[in-house]
């Protein structure tokens, strides 16, 4: 299954949606969008939602944390909504749930 | 990767049999494990579990019979077809097989850096990520040389896990361990089942261990199945073989009289593997 991923600007934040399953083949491409995100800097918070994505490995999840580490160095926050089930699961797993800052939806990212 | 039925068989062999020069290893075996299950194959040394293990990855080609893994007969397909299944299979061997030169970190790393083409700051999370997984979080610039031989077996453990795999097969995981590591490596087999769901197979002898981690236990004597079932049904069985392995009784030491002077003749031996 392929991956659809686009950027949204809304309220001084790029919020990514993807859709699909991230795996081996398609965790580049996401962790590329993440990247050029945080490195425009024109934004003050980057958002990862996830809410179209039923799959994620491990190569998914080392993607949002060398997301997370850039945004610390460069001060932007960086946060996920959305998660479904298994990607969940796999963060708890991975005990990473707490590092991330996680909301329910866009919305609620925005408002926070 | 896809969340099938966790009843559909993800394993199957049929009608193996293996030979070493002329002698038969394995006769007529056939086994299936179902997705999510973890598969115990318990026998004595020389019964031929190591040669299966080597079979359900297609490290050795059987003289007849199949192996089917995710529906595929990995014995009549391409080696090329055959590398993109054992990608979706994670191999623990018996002597971690760690390469010496390399830190563990970049043991782990290894088969992500053969098999995709993911960055490396990306890898070197994942590794980090897997070593954590098995307990051994902060070993990642070590040499092997540097490990116990617990840890050494945790990071063939975290190497196996690199690629997401959906089986994982264990070789003898505590041969050569004292039993409190060799408990702590039964317990993160069960961890890593219930974490991830993946279907597990483990070759081993030790009784204690495939009790306690086993969906099914499957005995292996002389390259013949004796028994499988639940470890309930296992214990509770007859079988004069299964008795035997349970009871921890030694074989009769009794040789039988003509195979014995034959075999002093020299005159070769057919049948099993330890005839």
């Amino acid at each position: 299954m392929s991956i659809q991923i686009d950027v949204r600007r809304q309220e001084q934040t790029a919020v990514i949606n993807v859709v699909g399953d991230i795996d081996l083949y398609s965790s580049p491409q996401v962790r590329q969008t993440i990247l050029d995100a945080l490195n425009e800097k024109s934004d003050n918070r980057v958002l990862v939602n996830l809410t179209g994505v039923k799959y994620i490995d491990s190569s998914g999840v080392a993607s949002l944390v060398e997301g997370l580490q850039l945004a610390r160095r460069s001060r932007v926050r960086f946060a996920l909504c959305g998660l479904n089930k298994a990607p969940r699961q796999v963060l708890e797993l991975t005990r990473l749930i707490n590092v991330f800052d996680i909301f329910e939806s866009i919305e609620d990212a925005l408002k926070a | 990767m896809s969340s099938a039925d966790s009843s559909e068989p993800v394993i199957v062999v049929h009608d193996l049999v293996t030979h070493y020069g002329g002698r038969l290893v394995l006769d007529q075996v056939s086994l299936e494990v179902r997705r999510r299950e973890t598969l115990v194959i318990l026998g004595g040394s020389g019964c031929g579990k190591s040669t299966l293990l080597r079979h359900l990855v297609g490290l050795a080609r059987p003289t007849s019979g199949s192996v089917r893994l995710f529906g595929e007969d990995i014995c009549r397909i391409p080696e090329s077809e055959l590398n993109r299944i054992r990608r979706r299979i994670g191999m623990s061997f018996q002597g971690s097989a760690l390469l010496n030169s390399m830190t563990v970190g970049e043991n782990v790393a290894l088969p992500l850096r053969e098999h995709t083409r993911l960055e490396d700051s990306t890898i070197r999370v994942m590794a980090r990520m897997k070593l954590d997984q098995v307990g051994l979080a902060g070993v990642e610039d070590y040499l092997p040389a540097q490990l116990s031989g617990g840890m050494k077996k945790r990071a063939g453990v975290a190497r196996a896990l690199a690629m997401d795999p959906e089986i994982l097969l264990f070789d003898e995981p505590s041969a050569g361990l004292d039993p409190v590591i060799a408990a702590g490596i039964d317990h993160l087999i069960l961890k890593l089942k219930a974490a991830f769901g993946v279907t597990i197979v483990v070759v081993t002898h030790e009784l204690a261990s495939a009790f306690l981690i086993a969906d099914r236990i499957l005995l292996l004597d002389k390259g013949r199945v004796v028994a499988c079932g639940t470890p309930e049904e296992i214990r509770a069985s007859q079988h004069p073989r299964v008795r035997q392995m349970l009871d921890r009784q030694p074989d009769s030491e009794a040789a039988p009289g003509q195979a014995y002077l034959d075999s002093l003749f020299g005159f070769k031996v057919g049948g099993g593997a330890k005839a």
